[in-house]
């Protein structure tokens, strides 16, 4: 449960003031999965690193799960990041020279969990990469690299996968691939994820949309047509089958 | 996150820049090597001499003359202001409790010669009691005797560097040299003690001291029989102090001194201190000097981490969004900086230990050979003086990457 009150954030640049958030208020319920869309710099990214923790408003309320966000310290942020929140980004962000075991390990690391090696292992299977656990991130493809993101935020498994563009650097197909591990964890996991995109095909493929402008919600609407956004993911699906490639185990 | 897990993130990440690692450890490897070498090497310089004034004999005391000029009054003529044999001879008779042998010495430089050959040494006048008060032995013949003394024979006993450089190596005993144009003859060959700081034991002549007044000073010498030194051999270590207390007393009374003594008693112990004090200033100072070596070295891995901070700031960012805390960034950093300290710390005591070992297998000039010694107290103080240079110096980078801001580390490029 994420709620959002009145929030402000204001970068000051030179002598001007940037109100990258600007009054903005909005619940995002469990299991919700949620679109965030609008031009660049509307502050779509701002809400995604406040969402995320990554930072905090320069005044206002955010609460998640009931526990107000904007007063924690360092090393609470850094908690919630590692157990409630899973990162997908736009460019992948993994740790190059390391394995893709090891970069879907860090988490636990940081988390001190025990059998790390084993549900890594696991994870990487669910995404389809079990076949390459040792692999570095420079000798994966551009949508391999983003299930070993993927298998890298729901390790802690968490409650909210926040994705920032997570198909921008990728060719269609393998955008098309990723979107269906989307699906599965939704659909499956009841992951609650808040989605930044621009595409408007992956927008309709959210359960709402939210339009953001000027750090403001400038629309907040639910997608209707649910069993349309099933069609394409089963078209996607069906193409890649007839391509000839092999799918992930699924999740 | 555990203490092992922070050490494998350490070594994962130096080893993906082996050569810079490498390079920056080099640092401390020379430093510590230095460290450990140079002082390794001044302990050695300190137990060589050490054993040299061990080598002159056990429980000695050592009376030589002091200033003569007392305050800047003028002495009467004929007061004794320096050591004669008649003091040694006293010293000797008058039945010290505390006295086990008396031996006097008289040095000079002078030119022997023995069939074209000549060399340049000292001319050391004795008496039979110095055999045994600074424990030399004769190799081959033997060593001067009383009657020697009494007679102001002409006779010499040479050290071994003597024979090498006069005779060739031949057995001397027996041949005449020519001392000061008087001849000698060679009666004994002393047991060559190798070299010392105090000029070379094997490189001497050894003469009766009678014969030194009698034959050898003629012309510029008065009549008093001085001798520049009376060593005294105390009857066991616990008397050294009753000794030097019964030698002043009877020195005192003989030259009627009611102030200021006009001579000086060392025991062996006061030189050893002596010795010792300036080796461990010198083992200081080389230790110092080192020092500086390694506070460079530790300079080169701060420079190191800051430039590696700046290049994995986005890493630094990526950890951050997947839980990583402040303290989890300063620990990898530091563990970093201190891993890096460490492995160069340990090589840099292997090298240091070789090098003192290279040293000393080589002899430094005739016979002495410096034993350089490795304590492991300076093994351990290199080695943690490396850690704390490592930590000191890690610190800045490692507080500069922990501070960093998640989004501003994760959108750096």
């Amino acid at each position: 449960m994420i709620e959002i009150e009145n929030v402000y954030k204001i970068y000051r640049m030179g002598d001007a003031e940037v109100h990258a958030l600007d009054g903005l208020s909005l619940t995002i319920n469990e299991g919700e999965w949620v679109a965030i869309v609008g031009p660049s710099g509307s502050g779509k990214s701002t809400l995604m690193n406040m969402i995320g923790c990554l930072d905090q408003p320069t005044s206002g309320s955010y609460k998640l799960d009931g526990v107000e966000v904007a007063k924690m310290n360092d090393r609470d942020l850094a908690r919630v990041r590692n157990r409630k929140i899973g990162f997908v980004f736009q460019t992948f962000n993994l740790l190059s020279r390391t394995s893709a075991l090891a970069n879907v390990e860090l988490p636990l690391v940081y988390a001190g969990a025990r059998d790390r090696r084993k549900r890594a292992v696991a994870a990487l299977a669910r995404v389809g990469l079990g076949d390459r656990l040792h692999h570095r991130p420079n000798e994966l493809s551009g949508g391999q690299q983003q299930r070993v993101a993927i298998a890298r935020a729901l390790i802690t498994e968490p409650a909210i996968i926040l994705a920032d563009e997570p198909t921008g650097n990728l060719d269609s197909k393998s955008g098309a691939e990723i979107m269906e591990l989307f699906h599965e964890m939704h659909k499956v996991q009841g992951l609650t994820i808040v989605m930044v995109t621009h595409d408007p095909d992956i927008a309709a493929q959210c359960e709402r949309v939210i339009h953001i402008r000027d750090g403001k919600v400038l629309s907040d609407e639910r997608n209707g047509e649910r069993r349309h956004v099933f069609t394409i993911a089963e078209e996607v699906a069906e193409a890649a089958e007839t391509a000839g490639v092999t799918q992930g185990a699924g999740i | 996150m555990t203490f092992i897990e922070s050490i494998r993130i350490a070594l994962r990440s130096l080893s993906a820049n082996k050569l810079r690692a490498a390079l920056t450890m080099l640092g401390i490897i020379i430093g510590v090597a230095a460290v450990i070498a140079l002082m390794g090497i001044g302990r050695g310089a300190q137990k060589a001499i050490d054993s040299q004034i061990n080598s002159m004999g056990t429980n000695l005391i050592f009376v030589s003359p002091g200033s003569t000029n007392q305050g800047g009054v003028r002495t009467s003529q004929g007061s004794a202001q320096t050591l004669t044999y008649d003091d040694a001879v006293a010293l000797a008779t008058e039945g010290l409790s505390a006295v086990a042998a008396v031996a006097p010495e008289v040095r000079n430089f002078g030119q022997a010669v023995y069939m074209g050959n000549n060399v340049n040494t000292q001319i050391v006048g004795v008496t039979p009691e110095y055999e045994t008060v600074r424990n030399y032995a004769v190799q081959s013949g033997e060593f001067i005797n009383a009657a020697n003394v009494t007679a102001r024979s002409t006779v010499a006993v040479v050290g071994a560097n003597i024979v090498t450089n006069l005779f060739s190596g031949e057995d001397p005993v027996g041949q005449t040299i020519r001392i000061n144009n008087v001849g000698f003859k060679i009666v004994g060959v002393l047991v060559a003690k190798g070299g010392s700081g105090f000029g070379n034991q094997d490189d001497q002549i050894l003469v009766p001291l009678t014969t030194v007044s009698a034959r050898l000073q003629r012309g510029n010498f008065r009549g008093s029989n001085l001798v520049n030194q009376i060593s005294v051999q105390a009857a066991d270590a616990s008397q050294m102090d009753v000794a030097i207390q019964q030698i002043s007393e009877v020195l005192r009374e003989r030259h009627k001194i009611r102030f200021e003594d006009d001579f000086t008693v060392r025991s062996q112990q006061d030189l050893l201190a002596t010795a010792n004090q300036v080796t461990g200033v010198l083992t200081l100072f080389l230790g110092g000097v080192a020092g500086i070596s390694l506070l460079v070295g530790g300079i080169g891995i701060m420079n190191i981490m800051l430039v590696s901070v700046t290049e994995r700031t986005r890493e630094i960012g990526i950890r951050k969004a997947i839980g990583a805390t402040r303290g989890n960034i300063l620990a990898q950093f530091l563990t970093e900086a201190t891993v890096l300290s460490v492995f160069g710390g340990l090589i840099g005591v292997g090298v240091g230990a070789g090098i003192a070992k290279i040293i000393s297998s080589a002899p430094l000039g005739g016979t002495m050979v410096l034993n350089s010694v490795v304590g492991a107290d300076s093994v351990l103080l290199a080695t943690l003086f490396a850690t704390a240079v490592g930590l000191f110096f890690g610190i800045y980078p490692a507080y500069r990457a922990a501070s960093l801001h998640p989004i501003d580390a994760l959108r750096y490029e």
